[in-house]
């Protein structure tokens, strides 16, 4: 991958993610990916909660682990994608990729199992259980963001997500 | 519309039989059956459900066993759907005697004596869905039958009245599979309002995502199911999600107190943690199914969804439903996970109530039940 930037952060508890996640909306656009990474109860759909309603979703957000792809309308329609289920990125083409990516912010989980046919222009998130003594809500949150559009978005990005921030 | 039927005896037929063929491909099974029942000729659709008699019920897994059609297990790929579908839709009218060469296309013109054919049209994979209404919509065209689309919701609602066409009006179902949870009240066929459901994760998942983590495989359902029978379901209090407010569902903070609690004590021993978990989730689905039914004055209530067959859950469900007073229905598993024989019972009253569906009417992953 190209040029890459990192931004991190913490969070309390699952309405913190929430939080972050819908500062993190007023920077996005048509055609926007985020590949959401973290163990299971990690926050993944939590963080694709906030990311929605904060794009205007009014529908419930509900895990996409089943159906792999949920669709939400929104003043930027959401692509909600769970491929964890995929073994073979060929078995994406059920998915019809191309046209899910070009309208919308697409937010896909275990997209690293998929890799090779998303975008390289793209924002990683890594959620993490906090290896400390902290309460067992509060998650690491690790933000990449890869490729000259996402790049041109760190000063602004970091400036909104600054009530969360922590040193990488 | 023309169709070949049987008719009763007698000067003026009341009643039609109708043979449909149905195709389920909405997730991970491939499934074909035949199902026949009477619906009323000129007259109105009634309101009770119809009595529906299953002639077969192929289901992929079962097929699958046979080292004739290769041991192919569907994933989540339309192409291994490709691969079942017309060894399963053969032996589902094998099955039901109804078998001719080559599904018809031997050029001998010879078809099945099937009245129409149907499929789940949604909700579920798109890729998947795409080949059962494909095929059901080629099969209608080269026999000469009308095309019937059916909502996989409206199905598993359906496998009640296959079980107990007579059971009490309204009724209240607890639908959970892997893919959804919700409790409909159905007022008579075609009649229903989503009482509540999930706000997150479905009971099924929450299920699959625990045993993932504890590293007990692939599907997790009657993995935690087999080893709670060893462990204690009050080894360890988990939390009961949104037990307390209202007909909604969240499953998704449960599975995170699971996670947490591995993490606090590895000490803990997969039996009691399997146990712990399934019984916080069966309290939370047998509490709230109960108390849809009192708020919404049910005559009965009902299972349904491959969750449903989870012994836990049977037993607690028939034993609250007694305690209750309320006539109820634990469907058998065959009915319970994903099936075409529910499929075709829907598709039946479908038929009646409004008709073939139009071929240009494609699979939509994310159709909705109608609701009054």
């Amino acid at each position: 991958m190209e040029q890459s930037a990192w931004l991190c952060a913490e969070t309390d508890d699952a309405e913190g993610t929430r939080a972050l996640a819908g500062a993190v909306a007023p920077h996005l656009g048509h055609g926007d990916v985020l590949v959401l990474t973290g163990d299971l109860g990690a926050g993944k759909t939590c963080f694709t909660q906030g990311l929605g309603a904060a794009l205007g979703v009014t529908e419930r957000i509900t895990s996409p682990t089943f159906t792999i792809v949920s669709e939400y309308e929104a003043r930027l329609p959401l692509h909600h994608l769970d491929v964890y289920r995929i073994d073979d990125p060929d078995d994406t083409l059920d998915l019809d990729l191309p046209e899910l990516l070009e309208a919308g912010v697409t937010v896909v989980e275990w997209g690293e199992r998929i890799d090779a046919v998303l975008p390289a222009s793209r924002a990683t998130v890594e959620l993490r259980f906090d290896d400390g003594d902290r309460h067992p809500d509060s998650r690491q949150v690790r933000i990449g963001l890869h490729g000259p559009s996402w790049l041109a978005r760190q000063a602004a990005l970091a400036r909104d997500l600054e009530p969360w921030a922590v040193p990488c | 519309m023309d169709m070949t039927t049987t008719t009763d005896a007698g000067p003026t037929p009341s009643t039609i039989t109708t043979t449909i063929l149905a195709i389920e491909t909405s997730c991970d099974e491939t499934s074909a059956a035949v199902v026949r029942a009477e619906r009323p000729v000129g007259g109105p659709v009634t309101g009770a459900p119809p009595r529906i008699e299953v002639l077969s019920n192929v289901v992929s897994s079962q097929v699958a066993r046979h080292a004739e059609f290769g041991g192919v297990v569907p994933e989540v790929a339309s192409r291994a759907h490709l691969e079942m579908l017309e060894p399963v839709v053969g032996q589902a009218l094998a099955d039901a005697g109804l078998a001719v060469t080559g599904l018809g296309f031997d050029g001998t013109g010879r078809r099945p004596a099937v009245d129409a054919v149907a499929a789940t049209r949604g909700p579920g994979l798109i890729g998947a869905l795409l080949v059962g209404v494909s095929s059901a919509k080629a099969l209608s065209l080269a026999w000469d039958v009308p095309y019937v689309g059916v909502n996989h919701m409206e199905g598993h609602l359906f496998a009640t009245f296959l079980e107990r066409p007579d059971i009490g009006l309204p009724l209240v179902v607890l639908l959970v599979s892997g893919g959804h949870t919700m409790i409909v009240k159905v007022d008579e066929p075609g009649r229903y309002r989503i009482l509540g459901s999930t706000v997150d994760d479905a009971a099924g998942e929450a299920f699959d995502k625990v045993a993932r983590y504890l590293g007990l495989g692939y599907p997790g359902g009657p993995i935690i199911d087999a080893l709670s029978a060893d462990g204690d379901p009050a080894a360890i209090r988990f939390p009961r999600g949104m037990l307390d407010d209202g007909l909604d569902f969240s499953f998704s903070g449960m599975k995170t107190a699971v996670i947490n609690y591995v993490r606090r004590h590895p000490e803990a021993t997969n039996p009691d943690l399997a146990a712990s978990f399934q019984e916080a989730v069966v309290d939370v689905l047998v509490t709230k199914v109960l108390r849809a039914a009192k708020r919404h004055r049910a005559a009965a209530v009902a299972l349904g969804g491959g969750v449903a067959a989870n012994s836990r859950l049977r037993q607690r469900f028939a034993q609250a439903a007694a305690e209750a007073g309320l006539d109820h229905l634990v469907p058998s598993r065959a009915y319970c996970t994903d099936n075409a024989a529910m499929i075709g019972a829907a598709a039946h009253w479908r038929l009646a109530h409004d008709g073939a569906t139009g071929l240009d009417a494609g699979a939509d992953p994310s159709l909705r039940l109608a609701t009054t």
